[in-house]
């Protein structure tokens, strides 16, 4: 019932992977076997997780360039908590990076709420100096696998009715955050504030505040996924994920977040997300060079916005009566 | 300069015979508005004309016509007598039709120079922009009119005078015979003001055909050669000025059959409800006090720009004024944030529907409910039927006409989005509610709905402070009508003593 836009742009996102998905099967059937479909849904958990985090922000008018640093920090913090006090339990690493990704995320928050520091600039910034920080921290060494202790690392493997539990958590935040977006104040407080900043404030929103708030659920996310991530791949070092953020707002873009705010949903940002993953998983197994990945995925990019710009050309104001009692 | 609209006699002096530009029974519609309706206008060398009229009488679309920014519906334009179309603004340029706008369109971030020859820049070789000879030529343009600017100076670096006379000097850059100047005072002190009266004097005197909009009947009677006066989109009189007095031109601009009518309330206001004590701003408004009862509509008359949305923003908790108090129910109120404002019971629609109203991204029932949310949530969570009972309940009331609450407000029509806008205030239960001009840019059946719609809440027992620049609404629905200029109250008018004359008397300062 509720917004036949979004269902809409979300039913044709379905289409189009549907439709990706047959031509992978014409050349390699055994790419949408269930088990690899799960695979693939493994793998692109982590980019799931970052664009839910980024479509909130952008859904703000603001953009959050460092998330990939964001993991990478908040990575590196936990594996080298790890390697100190290997006896620590994993929940509690979890929570230690959930709460330390949201403090950098904090960070960027305050500067563009009570700065206002355009977020680009905030976020580039601070993609910076994150980045510095791996290196003094770590004075630019790898932790290898064999330095992490064995519950650190077997975490998001382990199974859980099938699936391990890397997805299972992607899972959870899609579920979580759309109940967030669609149930809660707050998440009514980031279409308003993002849809119309001037309107959201005379209805008694504070929109920095509203901003402050996304750039700390979407460091949230990164610190959450810069343990995931560290703990899968079992190294952390200074690059780790590097360049990830563009993927990240390329997923949002891709899902149907509008560049300009106001427009996006949590499922959107799935389906970006996945559309990149399921390229970039099968591009490889059908034998395209990887150069023709970054070209294929530039152009679902272009595409995306394109076809985005164009839906929000044709929604002009109807101003028939008879127009708009028949809709 | 006879024409067949004309209620006065023509002048009968000894202008040039033909015009150098000539507005020949000009239309412009708007979807659903006509904005003018067969005026004519007619400027020669030489002299200047006064363009006068209430606000929304149409002559800034009368300036965006002669300057290439709209295209008229009807009628036609001649340049020295021959018929003219200018597609873009640059083809009114090129013809010699220049304008100076109220809030100058220049661009900050460029050099006097550069803004005095954007688009038209002496070239050097290959093509490259000469730019020795772009200084020197500004330097003598500017040096043309006495003004001592340094043409390398950034633009954002001058005081407002000063832009203005690059806006001057940027017309002159492009050798125009028709000059336009729109409030062109609104903003100066009074040794600016008379330096610029020298200035329109040395315009004329090379020949130039001046057309000045304004609304100080003073530098009307001053400067102008001839007037012209419109009222509601169409030309109602014209003449000279040696042939009008202040009152006639008065007369003139407000005068109208009364073609709308106003819903007959009953007036029986309640106890004090609010009261604003000494409301000051360091720049944009001060000393304003009143009070307001319970069902009264209290109108605030004035020119744009008297300070009116400024003040009610503050009082809005949207700025924060320097000093002054605010009383709701005998209790003193803070309003530090919008938040605030709701939550003590005052609510403000604002003007500008589209940029401060609704959010067109999210579906009318969110819209209406967004400042109610603590309201219909319980711990931060939303409770969507509650959410659409109070959207149904308050769009219901304002018979807003939707196939679902689900429909995106940027689908509906404007006077349809106006009323979710209503429906969003209302349903916060206010004590006040400060309307800013509810009727602006809506057609005359839906003014009327808004009217009732007013009268209603004040019947309900609501205090209504209704911004409006248009007299007959002013008059029509006020109990009581507060006049502001240059940020402060000029009078306080009720009962016999509100007619058109005072509030634009007191409006204008004369």
């Amino acid at each position: 019932m509720p917004k036949q836009i979004f269902t809409s742009r979300e039913f044709l996102l379905t289409g189009a992977i549907v439709l990706l998905l047959a031509i992978i099967a014409t050349r390699f059937p055994a790419f949408i076997a269930p088990s690899n479909l799960a695979n693939v849904f493994n793998d692109t958990a982590p980019l799931i997780l970052l664009a839910i985090g980024q479509m909130i922000v952008i859904l703000t008018r603001c953009i959050d360039l460092s998330v990939a640093a964001n993991l990478a920090l908040t990575g590196m913090v936990v594996s080298m908590i790890n390697v100190a006090v290997p006896g620590l339990p994993v929940p509690i690493i979890i929570f230690v990076s959930v709460a330390f990704g949201a403090l950098l995320g904090m960070v960027n928050g305050i500067l563009v709420w009570k700065l206002e520091i355009p977020p680009i600039v905030v976020t580039l910034g601070t993609m910076t100096i994150f980045r510095g920080t791996i290196f003094l921290l770590s004075e630019g060494k790898w932790i290898n696998a064999h330095e992490f202790s064995e519950p650190f690392k077997a975490f998001p493997r382990t199974e859980l009715l099938g699936l391990p539990l890397m997805s299972w958590i992607a899972i959870a935040a899609v579920i979580l955050f759309s109940v967030v977006m669609s149930r809660t104040t707050l998440g009514r407080a980031f279409y308003a504030a993002g849809g119309n900043p001037h309107a959201a404030t005379y209805a008694g929103i504070d929109v920095g505040r509203t901003q402050f708030w996304a750039f700390t659920i979407s460091g949230a996310l990164a610190g959450l996924t810069g343990y995931l991530w560290v703990s899968r791949f079992a190294v952390a070092f200074v690059d780790l994920a590097g360049g990830f953020e563009l993927s990240v707002v390329a997923a949002c873009v891709i899902g149907g977040v509008a560049i300009m705010g106001g427009i996006g949903s949590v499922v959107g940002a799935m389906l970006g997300a996945l559309f990149l993953g399921i390229i970039s998983n099968a591009l490889p197994v059908v034998n395209i060079s990887p150069f023709w990945q970054l070209a294929i995925s530039g152009s679902a990019i272009i595409i995306a916005v394109a076809l985005n710009a164009q839906a929000n050309r044709e929604k002009g104001r109807i101003i028939l009566k008879r127009a708009e009692n028949a809709t | 300069m006879l024409m067949e609209t004309d209620q006065k006699s023509a002048p009968t002096g000894a202008e040039p015979k033909v015009p150098v530009l000539a507005l020949r029974e000009v239309t412009k519609t708007f979807p659903g508005v006509t904005a003018l309706s067969e005026v004519s206008l007619e400027l020669f060398p030489g002299k200047v004309t006064a363009l006068v009229g209430e606000n929304g009488a149409g002559k800034s679309t009368v300036v965006k016509i002669m300057t290439g920014i709209y295209q008229p519906n009807g009628g036609q334009i001649e340049i020295d007598g021959s018929p003219v179309h200018f597609p873009t603004a640059q083809d009114a340029g090129d013809v010699g039709v220049t304008a100076i706008h109220q809030e100058t369109v220049l661009f900050d971030e460029l050099s006097v120079a550069e803004n005095v020859f954007l688009g038209h820049a002496p070239r050097g070789r290959f093509g490259l922009i000469d730019t020795s000879a772009m200084m020197d030529h500004s330097r003598e343009i500017l040096d043309g009119i006495g003004a001592s600017i340094d043409p390398r100076t950034k633009l954002k670096d001058l005081g407002i005078a000063n832009k203005h006379l690059v806006a001057i000097a940027r017309a002159l850059s492009i050798d125009a015979r028709v000059v336009i100047m729109d409030e062109p005072t609104a903003a100066l002190s009074q040794k600016e003001i008379e330096e610029l009266y020298e200035l329109v004097e040395e315009l004329k005197a090379q020949g130039k055909a001046i057309l000045f909009i304004s609304h100080k009947f003073d530098e009307i009677f001053r400067i102008a050669d001839s007037y012209t006066v419109f009222r509601d989109g169409a030309l109602v009189g014209n003449g000279a000025i040696a042939d009008v007095t202040e009152a006639e031109l008065v007369k003139l601009m407000v005068g109208r059959d009364v073609s709308q009518i106003f819903p007959n309330r009953e007036r029986n206001t309640g106890d004090e409800i609010f009261s604003v004590d000494g409301y000051e701003h360091p720049t944009e408004f001060a000393d304003i006090s009143f009070t307001l009862r319970r069902g009264e509509i209290l109108g605030f008359y004035g020119l744009v720009g008297a300070g009116r949305s400024e003040f009610m923003q503050a009082l809005f908790g949207i700025t924060r004024p320097s000093s002054g108090k605010v009383t709701i129910d005998g209790e003193d109120a803070i309003i530090r944030s919008p938040a605030d404002a709701v939550g003590k019971g005052i609510v403000y629609v604002p003007e500008d529907r589209g940029r401060q109203g609704a959010i067109t991204t999210l579906p009318i029932f969110q819209n209406v409910t967004l400042p109610s949310l603590d309201r219909t949530s319980k711990n931060g969570f939303l409770r969507l039927a509650e959410e659409f009972k109070l959207a149904r309940e308050y769009t219901e009331r304002l018979d807003l006409r939707a196939a679902s609450l689900d429909t995106d407000v940027g689908n509906l029509s404007g006077g349809n989005q106006q009323k979710v806008v209503i429906a969003k205030w209302l349903a916060t239960q206010p004590k006040v509610i400060i309307l800013d001009e509810p009727t602006k840019g809506i057609d005359i059946g839906s003014k009327a709905a808004v009217h009732e719609f007013m009268a209603e809440l004040a019947a309900q027992g609501l205090a209504v402070i209704m911004i409006s620049s248009e007299i007959p609404e002013v008059l029509g629905m006020s109990d009581r009508v507060i006049v502001m200029r240059e940020g402060r109250i000029a009078t306080e008018v009720t009962g016999e003593d509100m007619t058109p004359e005072t509030l634009v008397r007191h409006a204008a300062g004369i």
